[in-house]
This record gives structure tokens, sequence and C-alpha cells, in this order.
């Protein structure tokens, strides 16, 4: 084994190596986040109880409202998106989001910026920016996405309220 | 102050591309660093780091990365689709810049193995950058801001 070890080293240096490594983990961790950004996912089970959502703090829109004050819900959806400074793809997202918007009655755009909302940002377990939540009529979490997503994504998330768009 | 809606309209942005083209370039001179001997190692370590401070502290429009980007890869291209706010790249040249004092010290204390590590790190962020456009540093970011005390609201 330490032969081999030896035999290796004869044609690659231990920089070599690190080169090697750091390259392979770069590209299978880029692949693996081209694949996973923007995709919405169900989210866990939320701890609700009977009440309206609206005033309860276990629900999703409960924390936001806490931590943001007065805010109008969304008669259909919520997109809640949490950005920060530096984060090239907010941008993207934030158009994305305000299209979507715009082009569907009833749901509200919301960014909320994550550095100035820690609190917040840990309650609602958010890891990166932009994660974009989507919060339905009566307040409740139904998905959310890391990353960008693309506009078809968050059409097909948004809870269906009689109105077919 | 409601720093609820960030409407941060900045108009002035950057071509994504220039900080794609720097990220490359870094690429190629964090693996010479870690496949040429010493005391080549050193000096592209040390340029490295002195890149990295540049684009940290004058900011990212303002490299010789930007310049060549500029003269020779711009003139290319078609214009962008979308700009980008400086600041992102910005931070991560700073991220960047913390890797690069640690392998430049290693190299100068001879603790070439931690030099290495440290240089193997800035690779991966670079080729994330070079290849997605993915600025590893800016993600960090939030991770660190959330570990850290809460301004009381």
């Amino acid at each position: 084994m330490i032969r081999a070890g030896f035999r290796f080293n004869r044609y690659m240096s231990t920089g070599a190596w690190i080169a090697v490594v750091a390259i392979v983990a770069a590209l299978a961790f880029g692949l693996f986040r081209l694949f996973t950004d923007g995709r919405f996912r169900g989210t866990k089970e939320l701890p609700v109880s009977g009440e309206p959502a609206e005033t309860s703090a276990a629900s999703a829109w409960g924390a936001v409202a806490d931590a943001l004050g007065d805010q109008v819900l969304g008669e259909r959806a919520t997109l809640v998106q949490f950005s920060s400074a530096f984060c090239a793809p907010c941008r993207a997202t934030r158009r994305i989001l305000g299209e979507v918007a715009e082009l569907v009655p009833g749901v509200v755009h919301l960014e909320v910026d994550a550095e100035h909302h820690l609190d917040l940002v840990r309650r609602l377990d958010i890891l990166r920016t932009p994660t974009t939540l989507v919060i339905d009529a009566a307040g409740n979490e139904v998905a959310r996405a890391s990353g960008a997503p693309r506009k078809e994504q968050v059409l097909s998330v948004i809870p269906a309220v009689g109105l077919e768009s | 102050m409601s720093e609820t809606s960030r409407q941060t309209s900045t108009q002035t942005g950057i071509d994504p591309r220039g900080p794609q083209f720097a990220a490359a370039l870094t690429v190629v001179v964090l693996v010479l660093a870690l496949l040429l001997p010493q005391p080549w190692a050193l000096v592209v370590t040390a340029i490295q780091t002195v890149l990295f401070a540049i684009g940290a502290g004058l900011g990212v429009q303002r490299t010789p990365h930007a310049w060549l980007f500029k003269k020779l890869v711009r003139p290319r291209l078609g214009a962008p689709s979308e700009l980008e706010d400086p600041a992102p790249p910005r931070f991560a040249q700073g991220v960047g810049l913390a890797f690069l004092v640690v392998a430049l010290v290693a190299h100068l204390l001879d603790a070439t193995l931690v030099a290495q590590i440290a240089l193997g790190l800035a690779l991966v962020a670079a080729v994330l950058n070079a290849v997605f456009r993915f600025c590893l540093g800016c993600e960090i970011y939030l991770l660190i801001r959330r570990l850290g005390p809460t301004p009381s609201a």
C-alpha cells in the first residue's frame, strides 16, 4: 500500500492531487446545484393548530408578520423572497417573482432582507439567499425553493384557487 | 427605517461575464500555484494574493482582469442579457483573499501542505464561479451572519 502511494506520488505531487480533487469537487457540487436550484419542495410538517394561521405565530406567515409588521397577504399566494446584499441570483429572482405577481391575480411578492431579519431567518430555517417561500391564502408555507427559480417553476407551485391562469 | 423590501435598482451593474472571466484566470493561477515547485509556488501565491486584494479593495471593475476583459473579451461578445451588482463578486474576492493570506503565510513558514489545502479551497470557489457563475463566498455570508448575534428587533 505504501509502495503504491509512493508510485502515485512519483507521477503526481501532493499539490497536483489537491488541484484535481478541488476541481472534481467543484464540478460535482456545481452540477448538483444546477440540478436543485430553483426547485420547489413541499414544506416539512408545520405545527399548525386549528386556528386561523394569520394570527398563529406557528405559521410561516405568522412569523413573517411578527418580524415585518403589517404586510398584505396575497389572496391566492404570497411569494416571500429572502435576499442579501451579496447575492447575485437575488436580482434575477426579484425580477421573476415580480413578473409572476403581476401576471397572476392574487399573488403578492414580498422581498425580505435576510441580514436585517436574522431571527426570522433562523425561525424559518433559511440557509441561503435567494430562498423563496410560497405561502398560501391561509398563511401556511406550501413550498420553498433556494436558488433562482424559473418562471414556470414558480407558476407550477402557486396554489390553485378557483381562477385558473 | 423599513429595510423590508430592498428596491435597490442598481442601474450601474456590471457584465456578469467579467467576474466569470476573472474567475477562469484565477483558476489558472491557483492551479499553477499548486503545481509549481518552490520558490515559484510562493511567488504565484503572492501574485494571486495581491490580485484578490485589488478586487476586494478597489472593486472588481478595477482589477487587471477587468481591464483584460474590457480590452480583449467583451468586444467579442454580444451585449449581456442582464447586468449584475458588483457587490457580490467583490465580497467573494475578499473571501478569496482570506484563503490566499493563509496560503501565503503557510508558504512563508514552510508549511506546504497547509498552503496547498488553502489554495485548494480557493480553487473550489474559483471553479464554481468560472464554470457555473456560482458565488460560494456569497452563500457562506448568510450562514456566518446566522451564527452571529442578532441585532434585537
